[in-house]
């Protein structure tokens, strides 16, 4: 018997500081007294772990990017308890051997526990269908091509139709691959002076209508992922009013950063799909706050300091940020969203998209739980990451909302010493 | 030392006034004045080195920026890469700093990529002249644009130039429209409309239209841009032919121009596409002096970052 109680705690909205005792990788109650080893919470805000569903972790074959320990480190020192990750490896995530083996060695590891996804298509080629009744059986979360487009509509609507059969959920990366063609950033008045190949916001709500529809014929369970545009959200938005069962996700760096930023040629912000205007940031926003965006995930898609910093045609896409989620919501967006929403995002909503139960802190429930310390403002030292992406678009702010603890399956997955609210 | 207002790098215009535009252009008569000299060759840069780094190929360009650097008795290295290297696995920046290794004092930077002249500047921290990055910017070609409509109208103020072609994929229309407005000209952007991106329209001082003669109309300069014949087979275009007939600038355009305009192109010319023949041999070309008048804005920009005066 396992027994851990982390003291000093508060709920979210109170104010009290309490004490919860952990066994076994459950919650057996609040405030029983220092039962087993004690961790101070140091007056931290306790909440469930957060879930994240949209992380590459670059394993098998692009360690040098990332890895199933240092990502799902990464994962738990953001304070994520379950990540999904995403096929597009090398190879991709399309057998069933090779689910079984990431679940099995991430269990090995102690950090945040791995929910793979697996590919829909052999390859992620888009043309025929994976074993997705195999996959299902050796664990995989959901199924999806992200990295790649669908672009033959006929095997997507067969995709999401033997997943319905399978209950399980299939997710898109929707860009129109002919309409974003070469572009490299959000095609406006910022790419056309930079002179770079730009993507238009219509590659976006072109590909989002087509899918729709799809689902509004066949019925099955879409998830949108990493919705860029104004256009995409209203299109998410009608179709959650006819009653589709669709789901969408936001990333915060579309939250938080434009196309702007690419003024500084920095491969840094260059990311699919990509940063666009400030009035579609906005927008995304409203979409959190009046439920047409069901959660947020990272998209934590790590690359290597040398292919970030190549030219910008040269460079890949994609923003390493599962370390720095929460502070950067709370930090930027916590006044509008509010703490208890916010969590929500992070922690219900997405189990929520998945089907799963949702995470609570009652006793019974699953120890998954992250301290966060709402209060201490650090600086973003990427010299400090878990991840192998030592490099961020947000060095050298200063964020609040750092996570001081994260316990997995009742154990410390994570643990940032010695600062922090008191 | 000069202010710190003083830009250190020529990438693009940005940051640069109109006050130093203008002295630059300045600066660049007395260089003319070397170039007729029987010796051309001034003691200017002695004792520093500069360094042409083209990732593409341009031996025009690189020829241009290397006579200017000698003229003023800079040591000159030449490197020179495909992308090859660099597809290798290397980054930009690694190749930047072998290159800083050698103790180069500025570097003239040739890329496909906008943006990557920046890049070498943030690298290197020396002095940067961006000598043409992808579609992004050739700064020195459209200051020796505007050098030599200066020299024809003694000013830009108050001075319409149209520029017609493949506007989307040019360098030089996207430099001359960020700086001839700074130096109070009008500038009018013409194409066919899908090689002419609307969002252009933001830039302060520019106009668009799909129409050459309107283009033109009241037009103190006209400038042919290249059309790579490629941009067909990309989709652009329905065929050259068709192009030719509707955007080519020939002496049937001119004649709807102002009457004393003149006629530009940044070379190398297709002739009898992008413009005709009889313009471009014609009374009204300037073509030669472009080419000439390039040798000695060069000189200009590299005494005016490597030296530099008030
Ligand atoms: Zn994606």
């Amino acid at each position: 018997m396992t027994q851990l109680t982390i003291t000093n705690i508060k709920r979210p909205g109170s104010d009290q500081l309490e004490s919860v005792t952990v066994e076994n990788g459950v919650i057996r109650g609040w405030n029983l007294g220092d039962l087993g080893d004690v961790i101070d919470g140091r007056g931290g805000t306790v909440a469930p772990a957060l879930i994240e569903l949209h992380a590459h972790l670059r394993e098998p074959g692009q360690t040098e990017k990332e890895d199933l320990a240092s990502g799902l480190a990464a994962a738990a020192a953001g304070g994520y308890g379950t990540v999904v990750s995403m096929p597009n490896t090398s190879p991709v995530v399309d057998d069933p051997a090779i689910v079984r083996a990431l679940i099995e060695k991430a269990e090995g590891l102690g950090f945040a526990r791995l929910r793979p996804a697996a590919a829909l298509t052999k390859g992620q080629k888009g043309e025929h269908l994976a074993e997705l009744a195999f996959l299902k059986e050796a664990g995989a979360a959901m199924f999806t091509d992200d990295g790649r487009t669908n672009e033959n509509a006929r095997v997507l609507r067969l995709g999401l139709e033997y997943a319905r059969s399978l209950g399980m959920v299939v997710s898109v990366h929707a860009e129109d691959a002919s309409l974003r063609a070469d572009g490299v950033m959000n095609e406006g008045p910022v790419s056309e002076e930079l002179g770079l190949p730009g993507n238009p916001a219509a590659a976006e709500a072109a590909r989002v209508a087509r899918d729709l529809e799809i689902v509004a014929q066949t019925g099955a369970r879409l998830h949108v992922q990493h919705l860029s545009t104004a256009r995409a959200l209203d299109l998410m938005r009608e179709a959650k009013r006819r009653g589709l069962p669709v789901t969408c996700e936001v990333c915060p760096h579309h939250l938080t950063l434009t196309d702007e930023t690419l003024r500084s040629f920095d491969a840094l912000y260059k990311v699919a799909p990509p940063l666009r205007t400030q009035t579609d940031a906005d927008h995304l926003l409203e979409g959190l706050l009046d439920g047409t965006v069901d959660c947020l995930a990272t998209d934590h898609a790590p690359h290597t300091r040398a292919e970030k910093e190549r030219d910008l045609l040269e460079a890949p896409f994609g923003i390493a940020s599962i370390e720095l989620a929460f502070p950067l919501m709370w930090t930027r967006l916590g006044e509008r969203l509010g703490l208890e929403k916010l969590l929500d995002l992070m922690t219900a909503a997405p189990a929520r998209v998945m089907g799963w139960p949702e995470p609570t802190l009652e006793e019974g429930a699953p120890a998954d739980l992250v301290v966060l310390d709402l209060e201490t403002e650090r600086e973003v030292n990427p010299a400090e990451f878990r991840s192998k992406a030592k490099f961020s678009p947000w060095a050298g702010e200063w964020l609040r909302g750092w996570p001081l603890l994260t316990v997995v399956g009742g154990k410390v997955a994570f643990r940032r010493e010695g600062e922090g609210v008191e | 030392m000069t202010g710190s207002s003083r830009p250190r790098h020529l990438l693009d215009f940005h940051g640069w006034t109109p006050e130093r535009l203008t002295a630059l252009l300045d600066n660049a008569d007395t260089m003319a004045q070397v170039l007729d000299r029987p010796v051309k060759k001034v003691p200017a840069l002695q004792g520093l080195t500069v360094c042409t780094a083209f990732f593409e190929n341009s031996t025009r360009t690189r020829v241009s920026f290397e006579l200017a650097a000698r003229r003023m008795s800079a040591d000159v290295v030449s490197f020179a890469a495909g992308a090859s290297s660099l597809s290798k696995g290397e980054s930009l920046r690694d190749t930047v700093e072998v290159l800083t290794a050698y103790k180069v004092d500025a570097y003239v930077v040739r890329h496909h990529a906008a943006g990557a002249a920046h890049l070498v500047a943030r690298y290197s921290g020396k002095p940067v002249i961006n000598a043409g990055d992808g579609r992004r910017a050739h700064p020195t070609q459209a200051l020796l644009d505007a050098y030599t409509i200066r020299q024809e109208f003694g000013t830009l103020e108050g001075k319409t130039v149209a520029i017609i072609g493949d506007v989307r994929h040019s360098r030089v229309a996207r430099s001359n429209a960020e700086l001839l407005p700074k130096l109070g000209a009008r500038v009018v952007l013409c194409g066919p409309a899908t090689l002419l991106p609307a969002d252009l329209a933001a830039l302060p001082g520019v106009t668009l239209t799909t129409d050459p003669r309107e283009a033109v109309r009241g037009a103190h300069a006209v400038m042919a841009l290249r059309l790579q014949q490629e941009r067909m087979n990309a989709g652009y275009l329905a065929s050259l032919q068709e192009y030719a007939d509707h955007y080519q600038v020939n002496e049937r355009l001119m004649r709807e121009a102002e009457s004393g305009a003149i006629a530009l192109h940044p070379g190398p010319m297709n002739r009898d596409l992008e413009i005709s023949s009889d313009v471009a041999d014609g009374p009204r070309s300037r073509i030669v002096q472009q080419v000439e008048n390039g040798q000695a804005v060069r000189m200009s920009v590299l005494y005016h970052l490597l030296v530099g005066r008030e």
